[in-house]
Formats: C-alpha cells, sequence, structure tokens
C-alpha cells in the first residue's frame, strides 16, 4: 500500500477552485517530483497536504500511512510524518532557532509517545544535525529566518526536516533563489534523510534540482490537474520542450 | 475554517473570586472627614494626618485627571467610592498565626501560601487585602540582617523617624492629581529599609489583592536601600471580577542611597473587565525612584491586567555614575487600554539608562509606550539607550509610541529604536506545521518577543509571568 494515496482532489481558495481532481499515489522509499508552470496549483497542492486554512478541500481523500489526512489538524498531520518546507519561510523576530526547534520536536515525540528532550539533550541533537546542512552552532542562537537571506531561509528548511525526521517530506520550490552551491547542500540534505519507510515529493520549475536529487517519478501539473507522469526522463523533456505541448493538451489557459 | 487571528477574546480570569468576610469599610465618599477617619483608624500621628490634610487640599485644585494619556473613559466619580475597607477579623499588628483562616484561604487559592513553612524558600511576602496588611513573613529571618520589611502602618508605628524622612522624597504629594490622591487616603502599603551594606538575604514580595466592592486600593511603598546595600523586590496584583470599574491609584518611591541596588518587579494581573469593556481596575499609578551616586535602580514589569494602565516607572538618575533600567512588558486584549512606559532623568555625570519595552496588543486593545528621556546640562557623558518593540495580534488592536526626548548638553547620547510586528496566521501555521499547537505557537512567538524583558525577573517570577501571558492572551485567537 502507498504511503501517500490522494484521490481525485479537489481544493479551492475563496471561490477560485484550484485543484481541479488530483490523483497522485507515492510509495514509501520514492521521490516524485511535480512540475509545471505558474498558476498551475503545485504549491496549493503542497499547502493544501499541510492543511493550509487558505484553502478548503471540496472533494476527493487523502490517505497517509493509511490514515484520513484530511480529517486531521495541521499539527496532527506534523505528529504523524509530514513536513512542509515551505517556498516562502516565515521570519519569528525574537524567537531563537533552537527555541524553536525544541517545542516542535519534543511535539512530535510526545505525539509519537517517544521521549521528549531537555535543552541540553536537544543542543547534542542540534548540533549533529547541523553539520547535515554545514552551519556552525551560531545559527541556533538567531532568529527563526528573520535577517536570512533567501538561500539561508532555504537551508533552514532543510535543517528543521533533519530534526524533525518526517515521514513525508513536501519540498515545496525548495531550490528557487538558491545558488549552485546552496543547491548542493540543500540536496545534499534532502539525500542524506531518505529512508526506506519515508518518501519525498519535491515540487519544481526547474529540472536543475532533479540532476542533485533523482526522482522515481515525474508529474506535471497544469490548471489543476496532473497532465502527464513519466519517469526521470519526462524532467529532461520538460526542459528541452518547455510545458506549452502539455498544457495545450490540457485545455488550461 | 475560522481563521486563526480573527475570533478574538473570551479568556477566564481565574482569580476573580470573592472572599466572604465581614469588612470595616468607610463611608462612600472623600472629604476631610474620610481622610481624618483613615489616620484615625490607623493610629497615625499628628504629621501624618497634617501630611494628608495638605495633601488632600491640594488635590482639591487638581480639577480633573491628567488628559494627556491615550486612555479613554467615563469620569470618575471620587465621591461613589469607599476610601477603607479592611477585613473586621484584623487586628492591627496582628501574627501571622492569628489571621483569619479565611484570608489565609484566600491567600492559598491565588497561590500565595502565607505560612512560613510553604512558602518557596527565599522569598519573604507581606499579603495587603484591600486597605491593610494582613500578615507579613519572615519578618524575624530578615531582622537578623537588620532588614525592616513590614506593612506601611507598621512602620509608622515602629519606625516614625525613617517613613518621615523618606515619605514623598521621591514623589511629593502634589506631583500629579493620582498621587496627591493617593497621599491623601492611602491606606497601608509595604514598607522596606536595608541598612548600609546589607544584602537583602531573601526576595521580598507585596502581595496586593482587592476583595471589596466599590473601594479602591490607595497603597503605598516606600523602599530604602541604605549605602551599598541591596535588595531584590517583587509585587503581584488580583482582583474579583465585577461589572463595576475600581480604582488603584498607588505610590511606590524608592530610595536608592550611593551605591545601593534595588531591583522591582512587577507582574500585575487586576482583572482587566469581560471582552465588552465592562468592569476591570483603573490602574492609576506613580512609581519613582531616585538613584544616588553611584547606585542602580531596575524597574521590571509585566502588566497583564486592568481595564486602564497608567503607569510610569521612572528613575531620577541624581547621583554621578547611577544607573536606571526599565524592563516592560504590556499586554492589552479585549477592550484593555494600556499608556505605560518610563522616565528617566539623568542629572548627574556619566548616568547610564536603559529601556526596553514591549507591547503586545490583541482583541480591540489600546497599547501606548510614552517614554521620557531627559538629559540634564551637567549629566555630561550621559547614555541612554531605548528600545521600543510592538506587536500585534489580530485587526482592531492598536500600538502607540510616544517618545519624548530631551537633552541639554552636548557630551550625551540617547539611541531610541522602535519597531512593530504582527503575530500573522502565516506564523502561526508555520509552527503548526513543525507540530506546535494553536496555543503553543503564540506562547513561542510571544515569549521570543518578551525574552528580553523575562529574563531580568527573578527565576520563579520568570515561570508565572510566562503562564500569565499564555492566561492573557488565551483566546486571542481562535
Amino acid at each position: 500500500m502507498a504511503l501517500l494515496e490522494i484521490t481525485d482532489l479537489h481544493a479551492t481558495a475563496g471561490d477560485t477552485e484550484i485543484l481541479k481532481g488530483i490523483s497522485l499515489s507515492i510509495g514509501a522509499g520514492e521521490v516524485h517530483a511535480i512540475m509545471g508552470p505558474n498558476g498551475s496549483g503545485k504549491s496549493t497542492l503542497a499547502q493544501v497536504l499541510a492543511g493550509h486554512p487558505a484553502y478548503t478541500v471540496t472533494s476527493g481523500t487523502v490517505t497517509f500511512d493509511g490514515k484520513d489526512l484530511l480529517d486531521m489538524e495541521t499539527e496532527e498531520r506534523a505528529h504523524a510524518g509530514m513536513f512542509l518546507a515551505f517556498q516562502y519561510p516565515v521570519e519569528i523576530p525574537g524567537v531563537t532557532n533552537a527555541y524553536f526547534l525544541r517545542p516542535s520536536y519534543n511535539a512530535i515525540q510526545k505525539a509519537r509517545g517517544l521521549e521528549e528532550l531537555d535543552p541540553m539533550e536537544f543542543l547534542d541533537l542540534l548540533e549533529e544535525r547541523l553539520k547535515l546542512v554545514e552551519w556552525g552552532p551560531e545559527i541556533m542562537e538567531r532568529a527563526v529566518n528573520f535577517g536570512f537571506s533567501g538561500g539561508e531561509k532555504k537551508r533552514n528548511e532543510i535543517l528543521q526536516m533533519a530534526v524533525l525526521e518526517p515521514r513525508l517530506a513536501v519540498l515545496d520550490e525548495t531550490d528557487s533563489g538558491l545558488d549552485i552551491d546552496a543547491l548542493r547542500i540543500v540536496a545534499k540534505g534532502v539525500n542524506a534523510l531518505r529512508r526506506p519507510d519515508s518518501a519525498t515529493l519535491l515540487v519544481t520549475h526547474y529540472q536543475r534540482l532533479l540532476d542533485y536529487i533523482v526522482p522515481d517519478r515525474v508529474h506535471v501539473l497544469a490548471g489543476g490537474r496532473i497532465v502527464k507522469s513519466g519517469g526521470k526522463e519526462l524532467a529532461l523533456e520538460l526542459e528541452a520542450r518547455g510545458y506549452e505541448w502539455l498544457t495545450g493538451e490540457a485545455g488550461a489557459a | 475554517m475560522s481563521s486563526p487571528v480573527e475570533a478574538l477574546v473570551n479568556r477566564e480570569y481565574k482569580y476573580g473570586f470573592v472572599t466572604d468576610i465581614e469588612q470595616d469599610t468607610a463611608a462612600v465618599g472623600l472629604s476631610e472627614d474620610t481622610v481624618r477617619f483613615i489616620s484615625k483608624r490607623k493610629n497615625e500621628p499628628e504629621w501624618l494626618l497634617e501630611w494628608r490634610l495638605k495633601a488632600y487640599r491640594r488635590w482639591l485644585t487638581m480639577t480633573h485627571e491628567p488628559t494627556w494619556a491615550n486612555i479613554h473613559h467615563e469620569p470618575i466619580d471620587y465621591q461613589a467610592i469607599s476610601y477603607y475597607s479592611a477585613p473586621k477579623s484584623q487586628k492591627p499588628l496582628g501574627s501571622l498565626d492569628e489571621v483569619d483562616p479565611k484570608l489565609l484561604e484566600t491567600y492559598a487559592k491565588l497561590g500565595i501560601p502565607l505560612s512560613e513553612q510553604k512558602l518557596l524558600a527565599g522569598v519573604a511576602v507581606d499579603a495587603i487585602f484591600d486597605s491593610v496588611s494582613v500578615g507579613t513573613t519572615f519578618k524575624a529571618t530578615l531582622a537578623k540582617s537588620g532588614v525592616i520589611f513590614c506593612s506601611f502602618g507598621e512602620a509608622v508605628q515602629e519606625h516614625p523617624e525613617l517613613v518621615q524622612k523618606y515619605l514623598g522624597s521621591v514623589v511629593p504629594a502634589s506631583d500629579n492629581f493620582f498621587a496627591a490622591l493617593n497621599a491623601a487616603v492611602f491606606s497601608d502599603g509595604s514598607f522596606v529599609y536595608i541598612p548600609k551594606g546589607v544584602r537583602c538575604p531573601m526576595e521580598l514580595s507585596t502581595y496586593f489583592r482587592i476583595n471589596a466592592a466599590n473601594t479602591g486600593q490607595f497603597e503605598r511603598t516606600l523602599i530604602v536601600a541604605d549605602e551599598g546595600a541591596h535588595v531584590s523586590y517583587l509585587e503581584g496584583c488580583t482582583a474579583p471580577k465585577r461589572d463595576e470599574n475600581q480604582l488603584h491609584a498607588a505610590v511606590v518611591e524608592l530610595v536608592a542611597l550611593d551605591g545601593a541596588t534595588i531591583k522591582y518587579s512587577t507582574v500585575q494581573n487586576w482583572y482587566a473587565g469581560d471582552e465588552n469593556g465592562v468592569g476591570g481596575i483603573y490602574n492609576f499609578v506613580t512609581k519613582r525612584g531616585k538613584a544616588m551616586r553611584g547606585s542602580k535602580i531596575s524597574w521590571t514589569q509585566v502588566e497583564t491586567g486592568s481595564a486602564i494602565t497608567w503607569k510610569y516607572p521612572s528613575v531620577i538618575l541624581q547621583g554621578d555614575d547611577s544607573i536606571g533600567e526599565f524592563y516592560s512588558v504590556a499586554v492589552v486584549n479585549g477592550m484593555q487600554q494600556a499608556d505605560t512606559g518610563t522616565k528617566m532623568i539623568h542629572i548627574g555625570a556619566r548616568t547610564k539608562s536603559t529601556v526596553v519595552s514591549k507591547g503586545i496588543s490583541a482583541g480591540r486593545g489600546q497599547n501606548s509606550y510614552r517614554g521620557q528621556v531627559k538629559m540634564l546640562p551637567k549629566a555630561h557623558g550621559s547614555r541612554n539607550y531605548t528600545q521600543c518593540d510592538s506587536m500585534l495580534i489580530g485587526n482592531r488592536c492598536g500600538a502607540h509610541t510616544f517618545p519624548y526626548i530631551d537633552v541639554q548638553n552636548s557630551t550625551s547620547d540617547v539611541e531610541h529604536e522602535a519597531s512593530t510586528s504582527k503575530i500573522g496566521e502565516d506564523q502561526i501555521f508555520y509552527c503548526k506545521q513543525r507540530g506546535m499547537n494553536t496555543e503553543n505557537a503564540i506562547s513561542v512567538i510571544v515569549n521570543g518577543f518578551c525574552k528580553e524583558v523575562f529574563r531580568e525577573l527573578p527565576m520563579e517570577f520568570a515561570v508565572e509571568a510566562q503562564k500569565l501571558l499564555g492566561i492573557s492572551l488565551e483566546g486571542s485567537v481562535g
């Protein structure tokens, strides 16, 4: 059985339907990429999976690890192992990374019936995970994403992912705005965190990221529907031909 | 799905109960007779009665409350208030063992056990119930170091020379409308004297409780730290839930003689009124310290209660090389209004002051920071740093900043930084996506915002303050 099973998912923002029947199945251990032009609904799909209040699911189902994902609160989805690396990571002035991550980590541990860590133990865990994104401990004393460059913010998302160890990581355009070194670090982190029992969903515009994180499946989203799916070679084809030949097929603008 | 930042307010005020106890309450209204009545009840010496009457006459010439604050309320009818109320069973100067069990129970319910065995080790408490002190703990222990910690009334009887010397020396009776009113009718409060060179062996604390209806609480606190002395003092306050507004007009005077240190922390949690602005305490308080040469006065306040807060804990940096600090968190929710801040008056040379103010506004609350920094001509080489941050929760609240800076010499530095931010639904969603629930998310965001102030509080108080902040903002997001 698939780890994530999306069936005929429809979602609206206000009166506008954005997702118009998405079906997608991701197995444990797999990496899938969702590509597509601007406004095709890629980020909406990521946000809907995380339970963002701005969107309303009008029909369809999402099953995660056998459970009804849509029935859960945002934090319950996180407890179940769903992680969203935000396209635009949010700044929280005054709250240090360390102060932010411990309650997150402990809430998830607690929900899973695992041991919560005191501040000292947690710092040890953090120091170890920092290596993955090639950062020193000083980053932990900086306020969450506050005054971070675009690249630093994305790297910080990967650090959080490394600490929280999700079973499903949804990376929403994590590659946009990254220079080549940052892209390498981010990709290295994502690859290092892959496990046989977890899955990754990459939302991206560009094929570039997929040179570093090789997907098992590539899906093209256009006009709120998946218009084409294929192997990793589909990404290369998209790079060469653009999206028009597909969006034409979907009848979208 | 309802927007988390929209559905505002509706919190429970857990200290809103009333103690059913027989009280000895002065007739409603204010006249010279009221002043005489209070003075007589307290068996005061003639000089103090005269001092009160002078203040009362002065108050009569002040026709109305100050109008410059950014607060709005119906006119207060000073003739509709009772100015004195004390539990009947309370004997003057009674020992702790004689305290009415109902009162002990009240304080226990407030989390302030007055039995010394149960108290937090290292904290002595003076408990003020309406107009009188009902007991002071650890007096004997403190006396061994020469520290005097007692109710104001007791100090008048036992240490009249100290009271007479310092009463009104920092906040004169004529200072302002509410200070004059307080000077006329103040009923009790705490008195602290730390002798020369003594470091007070425990934290001192006063817990103020308003119980009686239709009464005002007008307490007066006087803390004197003699040369080189050191004291940390905490103050907490609560009141029952009532539909009428109640007036609290206190005066606090701090005197730090050469080389002394006074650290004064407040967690103010008076009843704030309901979400429609009915009821709640009107908190009009004058707090000021005088810092002599090389001394330091530090105010830390966490203000979460009261319908209206009007309060500017200040420091007169009189002696050379003296230091003044003000750290404040002020929270308004529902219909609360706060106009609070500080005054740092630099008179001596090389004086230093630091002001860190964090204002949080939620619901339809209005929060104003009002701060004055004055460098007088002889305050050569003095410095001030002010940081003033506001946080908004929701769309119907307000944050306002009114800094006044007056520099009269050319060698002083004054720095003022200000910022305004908003707790967004995005921040809450972000925290939730990382596993926190909504309440945790707000607590993390708000505590991060207030961190610089909380770390100035004594440990037990810091924990208390964080919890309080959580309760104050409960329901501010839905």
